[in-house]
């Protein structure tokens, strides 16, 4: 009975992951053969929409911009976001509520919404500050911010926040201290799903960029493909393959440590008993 | 130079200056005022909400006061802020940074005092000798038991030197017997290094085993401050009497000076109570059993009911017909006691307290 449960249990497992993965890697497989086809019905298949990324103009300028705009996205969302929710969880936890919900706001407003509220600040922007492509970010850090909030949340909640930094300031810990050696070591994935999440986001990012007349690696690619569709393709299949390795990277690098086995548990007791007597006999020894 | 060699520095003197702290509908500390001398443990005993955790939290520096000053060897620190008061704590959560090794949680304060590394290294391992870890010393939080644990923050309190040392509740969350060890752990340690202490239980039976002096608090207020056997035995309030240890309480009627329980005639602590019934607070060791002579019926004469056999003593439960009172008694005299045997009561004359009944509120 447990036998066979246990082996419909990995039955389903496995249909479950095929069918997944068929739904997931089916249409990139798909993507990457058309990018490979040739130009004609019996063409052979060829690598020039490929090696086309590089000589295309304007699409390295946009793969870079949008790599930039994700890696400060990524930080400036950090730096604002983490300190404020320790911060509020530690000192104004009655806060922590309004915190929340405007963090989650964005998704409730559509992308589209939200550029044209934006519209008069870009243009301002775009007039008396910065024309470049990285004033994106600014909104690009409102867009990111219920994923982050939340990654941030379940890290947060999982560390005993209270006593860990009373404690850190006993022993002489100033605020920047205790963010930089105990909040921030002890919650590695939690930063990483916020980051990786963030910079996914940025990366697949196309309303933001075309309506406020940016040129990121999604608006590059619209216009690639009106002239050429197969390089427009692969260039859609890197980044897939790329937001893909990003999270590959955050299940495998962002696990929390093994726990202790029973074993293991078993010889702390002795090891307990053991060093008891040992402060003992130092106490005599004295 | 040892632990034990800087004890020279820790002996501090620490003064609470009727520190009052209010929460939004509550007052957790009301005047409070208390002075540790140098080198001295500390206890403050009460039930929660007593203010305990919040007088030390205010020394600590992890709360403001609405009024008062602490001082700490002269220096007035109250609006300096927790991380330059060098205080040393231990919480009553498990507080080591998970992401540590145990060496590394006993460092980390000494880097924050910028201690080059040799003599952090060599600190560290003092230290964690001192508390009988050095062994575990390369081990994660989540590597050791709850008392080990509890070492180690022991530990790297200790290493930073501190003026005062905080114990808030260190044991609360370990089992009887470890805590009972790491109790006395704590206190030899205590005396070796000689530093300045305030612990803050709940427990009496720990705060009665380790402190100099037991601070017994109710609603922000100090009750009783003393001995461990003074506050134990010559309880200055009916509160302290009822929190520590086991209370009988009887009815009675104060006369000149003394309180008239059930026939016998006892000396009372505060001998100016004016006459006039009222309830004797009467301990249960104080209370004596006899099985032979004379058992004919009378206030003092009872029926066993119960007898609960704690180790080395026994509780025996008597029925007198209108109460009941509790005994308690070596267990080799306890043992020709069962529950239907019929007992006389005596009472030892020592002075006790007394409580008045509360006058029932009338409608207006």
């Amino acid at each position: 009975m447990n036998r066979s449960r246990r082996r419909r249990l990995q039955i389903f497992r496995i249909v479950v992951f095929v069918v997944l993965g068929a739904f997931f890697l089916g249409p990139i497989g798909a993507m990457f053969e058309f990018s490979t086809r040739g130009n004609s019905v019996n063409a052979p298949r060829t690598l020039s929409a490929w090696t086309a990324i590089g000589t295309t103009p304007g699409l390295g300028d946009a793969i870079i911009a949008s790599l930039e705009l994700a890696a400060i996205t990524s930080v400036v969302m950090l730096v604002l976001v983490l300190p404020t929710m320790v911060w509020v969880r530690l000192r104004l936890p009655g806060l922590s509520r309004v915190i929340e919900f405007i963090c989650l706001m964005p998704l409730t407003v559509p992308a589209i919404a939200l550029v044209v509220g934006m519209r008069p600040i870009y243009i301002w922007i775009s007039i008396n500050v910065t024309d470049s492509i990285l004033a994106l970010a600014v909104a690009y850090v409102i867009l990111v911010l219920p994923y982050s909030y939340r990654a941030l949340d379940a890290g947060l909640a999982a560390l005993d926040l209270k006593t860990l930094t009373e404690a850190a300031r006993s022993l002489g810990a100033g605020w920047g201290t205790i963010m930089w050696r105990v909040v921030v070591p002890n919650m590695p994935s939690a930063i990483l799903n916020a980051s990786l999440l963030s910079v996914a986001l940025v990366l697949g990012e196309y309303t933001f960029a075309n309506l406020l007349n940016y040129e990121n690696l999604q608006v590059a690619i619209a216009y690639v493909g009106l002239t050429s569709a197969g390089t427009s393709v692969a260039v859609a299949v890197a980044s897939l393959v790329f937001a893909f390795a990003l999270l590959l990277i955050l299940s495998f690098v962002g696990r929390p440590p093994v726990p202790v086995s029973k074993a293991d548990e078993a010889d702390l007791q002795t090891g307990r008993m053991v060093s008891l007597s040992g402060g003992l006999i130092g106490r005599t020894g004295r | 130079m040892t632990a034990g060699g800087s004890a020279g520095r820790s002996r501090v003197e620490v003064r609470l200056e009727d520190l009052t702290r209010k929460y939004a509908t509550t007052t957790a500390l009301d005047r409070l005022t208390l002075t540790l001398a140098p080198g001295e443990l500390v206890a403050l005993l009460g039930p929660s909400g007593c203010g305990k955790t919040t007088a030390l939290r205010l020394l600590a520096g992890l709360e403001e006061a609405d009024s008062g000053r602490v001082v700490i060897d002269g220096e007035d620190v109250t609006n300096v802020p927790a991380n330059r008061r060098n205080i040393g704590m231990v919480f009553q959560a498990y507080s080591l940074f998970p992401h540590m090794t145990a060496r590394k949680n006993v460092e980390f304060g000494l880097q924050m005092q910028h201690v080059g590394l040799a003599e952090r290294r060599d600190r560290a391992t003092e230290v964690l000798e001192l508390v009988g870890l050095s062994m575990h010393a390369n081990k994660f939080a989540h590597q050791m038991s709850g008392g080990q644990q509890q070492r180690v923050a022991l530990a790297r309190a200790l290493a930073i030197r501190p003026r005062v040392l905080l114990l808030d509740e260190p044991l609360s969350a370990l089992d009887a017997k470890v805590r009972a060890r790491l109790r006395d752990e704590i206190r030899r340690v205590q005396m070796e290094v000689g530093i300045t202490t305030l612990f803050v239980t709940h427990d009496q039976e720990e705060a009665l085993a380790i402190a100099d002096r037991v601070g017994v608090m109710q609603s922000g207020h100090l009750e009783q401050l003393g001995p461990p056997t003074e506050v134990y035995s010559r309880p200055a309030t009916p509160f302290v009497a009822d929190f520590v240890g086991l209370t009988n309480r009887i009815k009675g009627v104060v006369r000149d000076g003394s309180v008239d329980v059930r026939g016998e005639s006892i000396p009372l602590v505060h001998p100016d109570v004016a006459d006039g019934p009222a309830t004797a607070l009467i301990r249960p060791e104080a209370v004596s059993l006899a099985t032979n002579g004379d058992l004919a019926d009378g206030p003092l004469v009872g029926i066993v009911i119960a007898v609960a056999f704690l180790g080395a003593t026994s509780r025996v439960t008597v029925d007198l017909g209108d109460t009941t009172v509790l005994a308690q008694m070596p267990t080799s005299a306890a043992t020709l006691l069962k529950a239907g045997t019929k007992v006389r009561l005596a009472m030892r004359t020592d002075p006790v307290l007394v409580q008045r009944e509360e006058p029932a509120t009338t409608a207006p």
